[in-house]
């Protein structure tokens, strides 16, 4: 049997709205992962902390507040200080389309919006943690 | 460098990875666990039961705050369930450990249990003595607490805590799922809710009763307190790590702490012999071979043992 694998979930800063992060913590776990849930009001340091030892394949965060342009690259950030330049890293919740390619040149792998099908997102999930 | 000397200095990189090379099973995996076997045996192994819900999770962040105050470090391993339809799994116990984040002393790790049944994985035991040989003076294991099978934990930890909380059913859930007998310390969490004082009785009552036909094992020179917490606020968590403390020193003073390594060694050298003598054994036979004893079995041609033999035999 191959390596299972293992993606945390974040919902980093004070944004409360945790449906979506649940939503795709599910549907990746249906899809055979082992998903590692943090909860709400992480700081990116407490997930970089989380994503060390529970040495996951990606990282998750789902951002529904406007504070993407902030966390998200301090999460990456920390991600390579900590040598986890492996970890990839997708984003989900409102983040408006002028943000996109910002954060794609931070680091991201992917970014979904509301309405986002869940395949979709086991799809790419999957297809970037098997490009290694 | 290689995983082992790694771990030994302090690495938390290192230790990850090598968990994730314990679950996924595999020869690297065991030459680390050989170089780290001599640095085991230190830590103070204590295990966190109880059906879902009870606050196991809630109860384990306090534990650990309480041991880190008193200058100990801490490993952590809380196991949930893979789903056997899909094999994946949902590990949610962090989201009640926040308080935990950011302490050196600390290390958190969640596992599924990939198939096992005994309310740990397979391979908890060992990621139990890398967190060991890695230093941590402490590891409490929280087991899945579906309430059945879970007497796993018994077996791998020194002291073995068993949750309960009022108003999860009319019954005792520790005494439902056969709790009782492996529990050093009972802990009767959510006391700030109605019904937690008949809960407390209710679990006293079974252990006098329990006492009076004690099994082969338990040693009836510990008497395991009922004790109250609100895990939420951390109130009535100061006695629990007080029993813990007295439950260690019993095992200490009474050689029990010995015996408890001994059964355990016995116990691996067990497992991994019949792993490894079935391992080898398949590997000689043959898938084919055994799918072809499996249908002359379902055809009611040959019966289990007789196969067995032949197999053994003729290999
Ligand atoms: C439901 C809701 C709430 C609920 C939240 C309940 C909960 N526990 O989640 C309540 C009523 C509590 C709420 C409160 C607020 N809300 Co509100 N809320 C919404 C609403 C209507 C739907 C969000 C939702 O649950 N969608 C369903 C889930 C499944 O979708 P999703 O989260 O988008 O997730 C999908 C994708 O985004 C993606 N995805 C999401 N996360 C991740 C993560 C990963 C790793 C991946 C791969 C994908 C992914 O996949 C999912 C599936 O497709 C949105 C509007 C909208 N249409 O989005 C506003 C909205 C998000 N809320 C908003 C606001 C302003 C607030 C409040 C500040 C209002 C106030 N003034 O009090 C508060 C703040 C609460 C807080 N503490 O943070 C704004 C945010 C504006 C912004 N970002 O600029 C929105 C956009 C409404 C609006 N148009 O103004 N809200
Ligand atoms: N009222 C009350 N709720 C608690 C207490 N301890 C934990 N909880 C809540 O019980 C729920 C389950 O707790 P959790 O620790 O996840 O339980 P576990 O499934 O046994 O690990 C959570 O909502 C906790 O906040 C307590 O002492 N009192
Ligand atoms: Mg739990």
């Amino acid at each position: 049997m191959g390596e299972r694998l293992r993606v945390l979930i974040a919902k980093p800063g004070l944004d409360g709205h945790d449906r979506g992060a649940k939503v795709v913590a599910r549907a990746l776990r249906d899809a055979g992962m082992e998903v590692i849930y943090t909860g709400l009001r992480q700081t990116p340091e407490m997930i970089v902390e989380a994503a060390l030892q529970e040495d996951v394949d990606a990282v998750g965060l789902s951002i529904l507040s406007g504070a993407h342009m902030t966390l998200v690259p301090r999460v990456i950030q920390g991600l390579r200080e900590a040598g986890l330049d492996h970890v990839k890293v997708f984003v989900g919740g409102i983040i408006p389309d002028e943000d996109v390619y910002a954060l794609k040149e931070a680091g991201v792998e992917a970014i979904f919006g509301p309405g986002t099908s869940t395949l979709t997102i086991v799809e790419a999930v999957r297809r970037a943690c098997s490009e290694g | 460098m290689e995983l082992a000397p790694r771990i030994l200095e302090g690495d938390r990189r290192a230790l990850a990875r090598l968990i994730s090379l314990i679950e996924d099973d595999g020869p690297p995996a065991r030459e680390a666990m050989a170089a780290l076997h001599p640095h085991t045996g230190r830590a103070h192994v204590i295990g966190v039961t109880g059906a879902p819900g009870t606050g196991k999770s809630t109860l384990v962040n306090e534990l650990a705050k309480g041991f880190r105050r008193r200058g100990a470090t801490v490993g952590i391993v809380a196991v949930d369930p893979t789903s056997p339809f899909t094999g994946g799994a949902l590990l949610g116990d962090r989201v009640r450990m926040r308080d935990l984040a950011g302490d050196p002393g600390i290390f958190i790790r969640s596992m599924a249990t990939r198939g096992s049944l005994g309310g740990l994985a397979r391979a908890t035991g060992d990621v139990v003595r890398v967190l060991d040989a890695a230093g941590f003076a402490v590891v409490l294991v929280e087991t899945v607490g579906v309430g059945q099978a879970e007497v796993d934990i018994a077996r791998t930890a020194h002291t073995t805590i068993v949750v309960e909380a009022p108003g999860l059913g009319d019954d005792v859930q520790a005494l439902k799922a056969g709790l009782m007998e492996i529990a050093d310390i009972l802990v009767v969490n959510k006391a700030d809710r109605p019904g937690a004082a008949q809960t407390a009785r209710a679990l006293e009552v079974a252990l006098e009763l329990g006492r009076n036909n004690a099994g082969p094992g338990k040693d009836a020179a510990w008497r395991p307190p009922v004790l109250k917490t609100i895990a939420l606020d951390g109130s009535g968590v100061a006695e629990v790590l007080e029993a813990i403390a007295a439950h260690r020193a019993y095992l200490e003073s009474s050689g029990l702490w010995a015996h408890r390594e001994r059964a355990r060694a016995r116990d691996d050298l067990l497992r991994a012999l019949e792993q490894e003598l079935l391992g080898r054994l398949l590997a000689g036979v043959g898938e084919a071979a055994i799918e072809d004893w499996v249908d002359r079995i379902a055809r009611r041609e040959v019966d289990v043992y007789t196969a067995v033999q032949a197999l053994i035999e003729n290999r």
